[in-house]
């Protein structure tokens, strides 16, 4: 077998285990709520059209733009539970992508529910009540009844959007079978999203027949089929949950959870570090593909326990500091000022710069004579700026934009993989590219010089959460890694991932760049 | 229909003399039409009383205002010398036979779970189901078989009378009939109609039927009440109405049916 393809089958166990849990926990709850709602709906109209609205208006937000609000709301909500009842709850991960899901899955069921039970035959309703039956009596013996295989309907629809949607769960934290597809995409290793699509479409085409089953034994009162579908669904759920019961039963010692942001550097120094602490006898988890602030507010309340950032990003974005007192002095200001703001640690620099620079291809710059920023302000109206997602509206791009007057014919944001393919390939001139990229040498491109200092010094800094602040094993295990990586070494994992040909996984690149240290 | 034994009055039979039922200047508006205006009617038990009038007349409204589908805006109703607004709607219900034109078999029930619903609503007990749904079956003239299938296996004559052995499970007093056989072919529906009165008369029920077809009115009911308007224009035997009435509109409706009777009488009798 392929190694790529034996590496993904051994993440399946446990990937698919936490797709099913947070996507049958979103069903059930949608099922508890959307029902109930469905049979007041039908009743009412007062609260059929509120209720509609309402969730055709959910369903029209993006699933990850609703799965991103959860996070900050749940925040906000656990630090009001901290300061009130004394403790917070887990804001990343399971609890916002169960809510976003839920509230996803609502209306299908909902609107098949209340066209279901609309829909029931009026002189069978007029019958029902003609014969004395109670409200109570009605809605059960015979309006559920007859509305089950449209229902049914609406639950297959939303147990596929469900499935579907949850892939994105992965950015908030959840662990689904999104991590393959995220970190399929970030190195450019389509095997694992072809895989982690696969596996999703399955799982979802799965459910959808064994609900089928079900619906159809509803509409033709065929008890073999209800008990053959709810049998399989049941089967197929514990059987797919097994693996996490059993993971379960191994977490006596100490657990941390590492996190990682959206690209490969962030994937292989999140495997450093957690293969050292599992060197150290701990047990890891790692939440991967978390966004730039999201990685910082959970570390600094506590759900991730470590991660890399860069002093750069933190001086601008959570310091919200526009000048530039140079390396050394960002570094030891951050030092302090995150220990005193937030109680968050920066254990020290693993010795490498990933900075935000602006990259050309080395042929263009030559010959249009750019060598630094200030030479591109010239030729900027006629060249086109690719951008990874975030850079635009960094604060760092404003004060580059406005220390050189920059100002190109057009901006365009890429996945930062897709971003030094638009290079390569014309459609960029110009990108904001990652000083330490493996790509920026493998694809002969050149980085410009920023003589007017308006981008910080981006040293790559291990950060540690308040509550492990003075927890010696972790602080042990990756304290060794200060000042020990330097750019060369960085480039060169960062480049075996990310490469069309024989890529390695960023665990492997993880061993690899293990194996230099020593 | 097969003739059985006579069982005598339902189960709750009235327990004080007097009407069965009895609406006392009863209304009922819908925004600005008046469906029923200030209606009263006394009806004595074990009679079979036809509500007659055509689209409109307001008598379909009254009759529901009888179990409770129709609570009215002014006036009172009485069942069994009790007020209808005294207690919760399908309790009043389990007492009261109904059946309407639409029938409204429960489509996902056997045929015989039809006919046993107000029977187990009401409590009974499996066995006594059982032997309540042959009897119901023998009782409208359906074979035994007819009972394990579903609803929509059967004709609209069978369907109806499926209908009636419903409304007769949990042997209720009264029976109410909305246009009961309005959908059927003219045979099936004389046939049902005949054999329905035959069961009238065999089980003592006291029956309201409201219809917009005079010859039903005449050839079945001890009594008709004529609607119109939600008001009621006359109130008398059949005997009496073709006899002649002061209202020119009760005239009117009963002149169709004598001129048609003459003229089949002239045929028989070879008079071209």
């Amino acid at each position: 077998m392929d190694a790529r393809l034996a590496a993904a089958w051994a993440l399946l166990p446990d990937y698919l285990g936490q797709h099913v849990l947070v996507s049958a926990c979103a069903l059930v709850l949608g099922l508890a709520i959307s029902l109930p709602l469905a049979v007041a709906a039908a009743r009412s109209a007062a609260v059929r059209w509120p209720a509609l609205l309402l969730a055709s208006l959910i369903q029209t937000i993006p699933s990850l733009a609703l799965l991103a609000l959860f996070y900050p709301l749940l925040l906000a909500l656990s630090t009001l539970s901290r300061g009130a009842f004394g403790h917070g709850f887990a804001a990343l991960g399971f609890l916002p992508s169960l809510l976003a899901l839920t509230l996803y899955s609502m209306l299908p069921i909902l609107r098949n529910g209340v066209a279901g039970l609309t829909g029931v035959d009026p002189a069978v309703v007029e019958a029902a009540r003609g014969v004395g039956m109670t409200d109570r009596q009605r809605l059960f013996q015979v309006e559920l009844p007859l509305a089950a295989p449209v229902i049914m309907a609406g639950v297959r629809t939303a147990a596929v959007w469900t499935i579907g949607a949850a892939t994105l769960a992965t950015s908030v934290g959840q662990t689904s079978l999104g991590n393959y597809i995220f970190s399929g995409l970030q190195t450019e290793n389509w095997v694992l999203v072809l895989f982690g699509c696969g596996a999703s479409a399955a799982l979802a085409m799965a459910a959808d027949q064994l609900l089928g089953l079900i619906e159809r034994g509803l509409a033709t009162r065929s008890q073999w089929r209800i008990v053959a579908g709810a049998g399989g669904l049941v089967a197929g759920t514990l059987l797919a949950l097994s693996p996490l019961a059993l993971a379960g039963q191994s977490a006596g010692a100490a657990h941390y959870v590492i996190g990682a942001k959206n690209f490969s550097e962030q994937y292989i120094l999140a495997d450093v570090m957690a293969d050292r602490l599992k060197a150290a006898g701990a047990t890891v988890d790692t939440r991967q593909d978390l966004g730039s602030n999201i990685a910082y507010d959970a570390l600094k309340a506590g759900e991730i326990d470590a991660y890399v950032d860069y002093s750069g990003t933190l001086w601008a974005n959570v310091l919200k500091r526009t000048d530039n007192p140079g390396r050394e002095a960002v570094l030891s200001q951050l030092t302090t000022a995150l220990k005193q703001r937030d109680g968050v640690v920066v254990l020290g620099s693993l010795g490498f710069e990933n900075a935000y620079a602006l990259a050309m291809r080395r042929a263009e710059a030559e010959q249009l004579h750019i060598v630094t920023l200030d030479d591109l302000t010239l030729h900027a109206p006629q060249l086109t700026l690719g951008a990874d997602l975030e850079f635009l509206s960094r604060p760092e791009w404003k004060s580059v934009k406005d220390a050189y007057g920059l100002a190109f014919k057009r901006q365009v944001q890429f996945q930062p993989t897709f971003m030094y393919n638009a290079l390569t390939s014309g459609q960029a001139d110009v990108i904001s590219a990652f000083s330490s990229d493996g790509r920026i040498s493998a694809d002969d491109l050149v980085t410009l010089a920023d003589p007017r200092h308006a981008l910080p010094p981006y040293d790559a800094v291990i950060l540690i959460s308040p509550k492990r602040a003075n927890d010696a094993r972790l602080i042990g295990a990756l304290k060794p890694l200060v000042g020990r990586i330097d750019v060369a070494a960085m480039r060169q994992a960062n480049f075996s991932v990310d490469r069309d040909q024989d890529k390695a996984t960023p665990a492997d690149a993880a061993r690899a760049l293990e194996a230099r240290l020593h | 229909m097969h003739p059985l034994p006579h069982r005598g009055r339902g189960c709750y039979a009235s327990a004080v003399a007097g009407p069965i039922i009895a609406l006392d200047n009863v209304s009922k508006r819908y925004g600005a039409l008046a469906a029923v205006d200030g209606v009263s009617l006394a009806i004595e038990p074990g009679t079979f009383t036809a509500l007659l009038g055509g689209s409109g007349s307001g008598k379909t409204t009254a009759l529901k205002t009888i179990n409770g589908l129709v609570t009215p805006d002014g006036g009172a109703v009485r069942v069994d010398g009790r007020a209808v607004a005294d207690e919760p709607g399908w309790a009043l219900r389990r007492r009261i036979g109904y059946v309407f034109q639409e029938i409204g078999l429960f489509p996902h029930m056997t045929v015989a779970e039809n006919i046993a619903t107000p029977a187990r609503l009401a409590g009974w007990s499996k066995a006594d189901i059982a032997a309540r749904v042959d009897e119901l079956l023998k009782l409208v003239a359906l074979p035994a078989d007819v009972g394990r299938r579903l609803p929509a296996a059967l004709s609209g004559g069978q369907r109806q009378r499926v209908g009636v052995a419903r409304a007769l499970a949990a042997r209720p007093a009264i029976m109410l009939m909305d246009e009961p056989f309005g959908a059927l072919d003219p045979v099936t529906r004389d046939q049902l109609g005949r054999d329905y009165r035959a069961l009238h008369d065999q089980l003592g029920l006291t029956t309201l039927m409201v219809t917009h077809d005079v010859w039903e009115a005449l050839l079945l009911a001890d009594r008709i009440v004529v609607m119109d308007r939600g008001k009621v224009l006359a109130d008398a035997t059949p005997a009496a109405l073709l006899a002649g009435h002061d209202d020119p509109r009760v005239q009117v409706l009963m002149e169709t049916p004598r001129r048609q009777a003459e003229r089949v009488r002239q045929l028989a009798e070879g008079d071209r």
